[in-house]
């Protein structure tokens, strides 16, 4: 019964987004345009390291695109559902509240799995990016699995703040955060005190588990596992937080 | 009765936020059968009556009920359909696709079609939600009540913003509705709705139950008029001449409520040389509610 709620839910949610062209073209265009323009055609040939930049860019590139859908799969649709109200019709339905998130979950792991689609396909065709078997799929498990932690900071911030706020609140996170976590230019090519703080944000650490499955990460990758872990769990209790809080107020 | 049969049910329930309560130890319960209306203003408390009753929130103290079963659990909710005050219904999912994914919510649902023909939504099936007029939306709103062919429903202000004729069309189908032996539990701040629609009707103000009783009896104890007048009676002889309920003094000016306005001026002539009649006016319905909540003794009111 609850499988099928959540696959009923998961495709209608599917349904909604794919006919949104507010979600479907920043989510999908805005990564595929970038690495097409930053890894493919300025230089793509060149070298970072043992890699070419059409490489290391598509595990950087494809981390910002699969936090991109994450958090507005999130942040900017739950708060909409909860300030609006439709968030309370489906809490008044017998819909078994697990359904709505893991349904969440998957159309979120779904688009991420479309961007990385796209991105590797541009890679490989435009890019001559030759990867292992292995590293290609460690690549795609590491983007698309990648893409929860953000869900869970998506969710927290769907929670707390208000539906007119979210989107805003959403792109002051993502921007500042792929940037200074070295997803749109290297980590080594940033100025020493961004480096410095880099470590410090879950960008940082799916980057560097991106690039890792390709060569070139820093640290180990069972410490960005377990760091990027933390950040799933933090979301998780500060978006409970926010849904207890609802409870107390009159508004919504 | 036992509490298993009894549809929906509040028990002593107080809810408060911050300072603000917005129930105060009500005991509200739906029997079976019956379309019960709680009636009251905005900021009355029937709101949260309803989220309380639907388990969106937990009350402070009391218990809320669905068919004997605490609401706080999804799986508990499937004999109960609901309609919330709400605008953000996804906008881009047609109206068959909404229906049929609430239908799958619920063990023993109404076969798709039936839900839209009972919703009057034929012919709309395919249309996005988002290009639909407001009295259709409403229609969908009732559809995803109805789909998973509940025991009750619950509706909070249904009718609020409809124009009359979706108004008129959505009271036919709730009546249909308790033609088939359902239970149906709503509000609404309208006594010609609760009148319309109700069995009985429960008055709820300030977060108390101030009011119970038949549409009947209701309205003669709101439905009154204000008589405005100056007199030189005081308001002990006032209280006491036949047919006055309410004394109410400002700058002067004197404010009786009554069911027989004629009877009353007439009686006022009678008795006071002095008496002028300033005007008669039929109570609105907020100050009924709040004289429901009053004794029938004098109140002065502050200039």
């Amino acid at each position: 019964m609850i499988a099928q709620i959540t696959m009923n839910e998961t495709r209608a949610e599917l349904t909604k987004f794919a006919r949104l062209p507010a979600y479907v073209i920043p989510t999908l265009a805005f990564p595929v345009a970038f690495y097409a323009f930053f890894g493919l055609a300025m230089n793509g040939s060149q070298h970072i390291g043992p890699t070419t930049v059409a490489t290391y860019m598509l595990a950087t590139f494809g981390a910002f695109g699969v936090v991109g859908c994450a958090l507005f799969a999130f942040g900017v649709s739950v708060a909409m559902e909860r300030g609006q109200g439709w968030l309370l019709v489906k809490r008044a339905s017998p819909m078994p509240p697990a359904a709505y998130f893991v349904a969440k979950v998957l159309t979120m792991m779904a688009f991420a799995a479309v961007i990385v689609a796209m991105l590797c396909l541009l890679a490989a065709e435009f890019g001559g990016v030759r990867l292992a078997p292995g590293a290609w799929l460690a690549l795609i498990a590491a983007l698309i699995l990648g893409a929860i932690p953000f869900g869970a900071i998506g969710l927290a911030i769907g929670f707390v703040a208000g539906p007119n706020s979210a989107p805003a609140i959403v792109n002051v996170v993502y921007l500042p955060m792929s940037f200074l976590a070295g997803l749109w230019i290297p980590v080594e090519a940033l100025p020493p005190f961004i480096a410095h703080v880099a470590p410090f944000l879950p960008t940082y650490h799916l980057g560097q588990l991106a690039l890792g499955t390709i060569g070139p990460g820093h640290g180990s990758a069972l410490t960005h596992i377990v760091v990027l872990a933390l950040w799933t769990v933090a979301g998780a209790a500060a978006a409970a937080y926010g849904m207890k809080r609802d409870e107390g107020r009159t508004y919504g | 009765m036992h509490d298993t049969q009894i549809p929906a049910r509040l028990s002593r329930v107080t809810k408060r936020y911050g300072a603000i309560t917005a129930l105060n130890d009500v005991d509200v319960a739906l029997q079976p059968g019956e379309t019960l209306a709680l009636l009251g203003p905005n900021g009355a408390g029937k709101t949260t009556a309803i989220r309380t009753l639907l388990g969106i929130i937990a009350p402070d103290s009391g218990t809320a009920t669905l068919f004997g079963k605490t609401p706080r659990r999804a799986a508990n909710r499937t004999r109960v359909g609901a309609m919330l005050q709400v605008s953000g219904v996804p906008a881009t999912l047609t109206v068959r696709e909404h229906v049929r994914l609430f239908s799958s919510y619920y063990p023993r649902p109404l076969p798709i079609a039936d839900t839209l023909a009972i919703a009057g939504l034929r012919g709309l099936e395919n249309r996005l939600y988002g290009q639909l007029s407001g009295g259709q939306k409403q229609r969908v709103a009732f559809a995803l009540a109805i789909c998973g062919d509940p025991d009750a429903l619950v509706l909070d202000e249904p009718t609020t913003a409809l124009d009359v004729e979706s108004r008129l069309a959505l009271w036919a189908q709730i009546r249909g509705y308790v033609a088939r032996g359902r239970s149906v539990l709503l509000t609404t701040h309208d006594l010609a709705e609760a009148d319309a629609l109700a069995s009985r009707i429960m008055v709820l103000f300030g977060g108390t139950i101030v009011a119970e009783g038949t549409a009947a009896q209701i309205k003669s104890r709101a439905g009154g008029s204000t008589v405005r007048c100056t007199s030189g009676l005081d308001d002990e002889r006032l209280c006491a001449l036949a047919g006055i309920e309410t004394v109410q003094r400002a700058d002067g000016v004197i404010r009786l409520t009554t069911h027989d306005a004629n009877a009353v001026v007439r009686a006022l002539y009678a008795v006071d040389p002095t008496f002028t009649l300033l005007d008669v006016a039929q109570t609105p319905l907020e100050e009924a509610f709040l004289a429901l909540t009053r004794t029938p003794a004098s109140q002065e009111v502050p200039a």
